[in-house]
């Protein structure tokens, strides 16, 4: 049996290797977009989880959102990516330090 | 209420997202129509601040909108300022030989995500508005596409947007799994009832990722690139309607859903606001560059309006509404001025540029003057009164520590306000003749300034009883 305590582990898991992949990963955007997706998707876990737990469809419908909205969040940032490699050949973070900071 | 009572009420925002659609079909067809769309866009904007003031009151689609005092305040001034900031960039971009149809289209659509958030009744439309308008701010960010600095603007924007609406979500799922559901009023029952540990700690990642949104320190890192990099225009807009529409979620989510635990988040927000004080006045004593000076200095004023929140209270929640649209219109004046002004074909953006401007162009220097000791809070001028209001409401809650520290950190801000002000008025001018201000840019920084330093008389007693009324509509569920 597996029990709501058990999903809450998993989605809090997922989410803290998302936020660690953001923080630690100073080389590849790319990486950091697979980063923000693990995230969401955590959060899809735990929606869906409580969903299931309170027999409430809420949160199914709520992740359907979060589903459509991390397309949609994709597409946005692999476009400014590309706007960002046409500009600078190359997507390495480390050199993104025209502006100090 | 039946389907079309409810669409009634979500009159503004239907409007808007026609609008958006219909321009981006005209622009996509026509390309002789950019100004026109523009036009078009600045007026569903209007038509859309118009109905959100007239409209009818009320609570629809199963909890998930709301229209209140509260909803109706943000969004005439969202609205409003989206026109500005339309008006602004799309002569700007035009005079960059750059003007194109998206612009105001995505500024439509970033004020319809705004509407949506100052309107949100649950977790879901919070979620849905929050997505909206940084999607749209993610691209107007990044919209000089030939321009390095804008795309890398863009680029650190959306990453650390991106990461603010995962935190903001993860907390989001743990209220609506340890509360019961994803609707304010059910939520403020639950919490009534008791604040379990799990709906404080997901309230706790909900305010974190709010203030990612509203670039309050310790999680302001994106905001001096983004402002330095992204177009002035978008500067200006980006620091006025989401940041009145984020404050406006927050009071809703604070006061609405998490009224009966005002003791435990108060001590998250105004650690927030005193970090971001701080932060704002000392960081902002090094910059050089204006637009960077204008990040710092909204962090710090964020941190002001955070305080008056933090009142939790009538008068706390209509200072902060105050604070937020004096701030709004005093930074819009000043980003206008930079706008407008030009040495050989260069925008003025670091405090060298600026030196010695009153004998170059007084008037400009004048008006710069006039919002520079706004921002700093001088009796006389608009940002006086906004500190004012937001002092008063956290003394009367007994928040004085707070309040004396505000007070004091508003003295060290000064210095770097003041000497703007003295590189305009005693600096010897650099080389290179001015150029000619353009009309609209000129036109809004004047009207900024006269508002700044004599309309306030007028309006104050007007808009304080509309933020009162707005303030009453959060506070009395």
């Amino acid at each position: 049996m597996i029990t709501l305590p058990m999903y809450l582990t998993v989605a809090a898991a997922l989410f803290t290797i998302g936020v660690l992949g953001i923080f630690v990963n100073r080389k590849n955007i790319i990486v950091i977009l697979m980063s923000i997706e693990l995230i969401l998707l955590a959060v899809n876990i735990n929606l869906v989880a409580f969903s299931v737990y309170l027999h409430d469809v809420v949160g199914q419908i709520f992740a359907l959102f979060v589903l459509t909205v991390a397309a949609a969040e994709a597409a946005v940032g692999l476009a400014i990516l590309v706007t960002f490699f046409r500009n600078r050949g190359d997507i390495a973070v480390d050199d993104a330090n025209l502006m100090k900071g | 209420m039946n389907l079309s009572g409810a669409l009634s009420l979500a009159l503004p925002e239907l409007v808007l997202t026609i609008a958006a659609l219909l321009l981006l079909v005209v622009g996509a067809f026509s390309k002789k129509a950019i100004s026109m769309v523009s036009l078009g866009a600045g007026l569903a904007l209007t038509v859309a601040a118009f109905l959100a003031a007239t409209g009818p009151a009320g609570m629809q689609f199963g909890g998930s909108y709301i229209a209140d005092n509260a909803a109706a305040f943000a969004k005439v001034f969202i609205y409003g300022f989206s026109a500005v900031a339309i008006l602004l960039g799309d002569r700007w971009l035009k005079r960059l030989d750059n003007q194109s149809f998206e612009f105001p289209v995505l500024i439509v659509i970033a004020a319809l995500g705004m509407g949506m958030m100052a309107s949100a009744g649950d977790l879901i439309s919070l979620y849905i508005g929050i997505e909206l308008h940084s999607l749209a701010l993610y691209v107007l960010a990044a919209f000089r596409r030939d321009d390095a600095r804008s795309s890398e603007a863009g680029l650190k924007y959306f990453v650390l947007g991106a990461l603010s609406s995962g935190m903001l979500l993860y907390g989001a799922s743990l209220i609506y799994g340890f509360a019961g559901s994803t609707r304010f009023d059910v939520i403020a029952t639950a919490v009534q009832a008791g604040a379990q540990n799990g709906v404080l700690f997901g309230l706790v990642f909900l305010i974190c990722g709010l203030a990612f949104k509203i670039s309050a320190a310790p999680f302001h890192m994106w905001t001096p690139d983004v402002y330095e990099g992204a177009p002035t225009p978008v500067v200006m807009f980006i620091t006025t309607a989401p940041k009145l529409a984020a404050m406006v979620l927050i009071a809703r989510v604070l006061i609405d859903a998490f009224g009966d635990a005002v003791e435990q988040w108060r001590q998250v927000v105004l650690a927030i606001a005193m970090i971001s004080v701080v932060v704002g006045a000392f960081a902002g004593l090094v910059q050089k560059n204006l637009k960077r000076l204008i990040a710092y200095s909204s962090i710090a004023n964020i941190g002001y309006a955070l305080i008056g929140l933090s009142a939790a209270n009538q008068q706390g929640v209509a200072s902060m509404l105050v604070f937020m649209v004096l701030y709004m219109v005093d930074v819009t004046g000043f980003l206008a001025c930079l706008m407008a002004l030009k040495r050989e074909g260069r925008p003025m953006e670091t405090l060298a540029d600026i030196s010695g401007l009153f004998r170059q162009k007084p008037g400009m220097a004048l008006v710069m003057t006039v919002l520079s000791f706004s921002f700093l809070g001088l009796p006389p001028f608009s940002g006086f009164w906004g500190k004012f209001f937001v002092f008063r409401a956290a003394l009367n809650a007994g928040l004085w520590p707070v309040a004396v520290a505000g007070l004091v950190l508003s003295v060290v801000a000064a210095f770097f306000y003041l000497r703007v002000i003295k590189v305009m008025w005693f600096d010897p001018a650099p080389q290179g003749a001015v150029a000619k201000e353009p009309v609209e840019a000129k036109a809004v920084a004047i009207v900024a300034g006269l508002f700044s330093a004599a309309g306030i008389w007028f309006a104050l007693s007007g808009l304080d009883h509309l933020a009162m009324n707005a303030a009453a509509a959060l506070s009395q569920r």
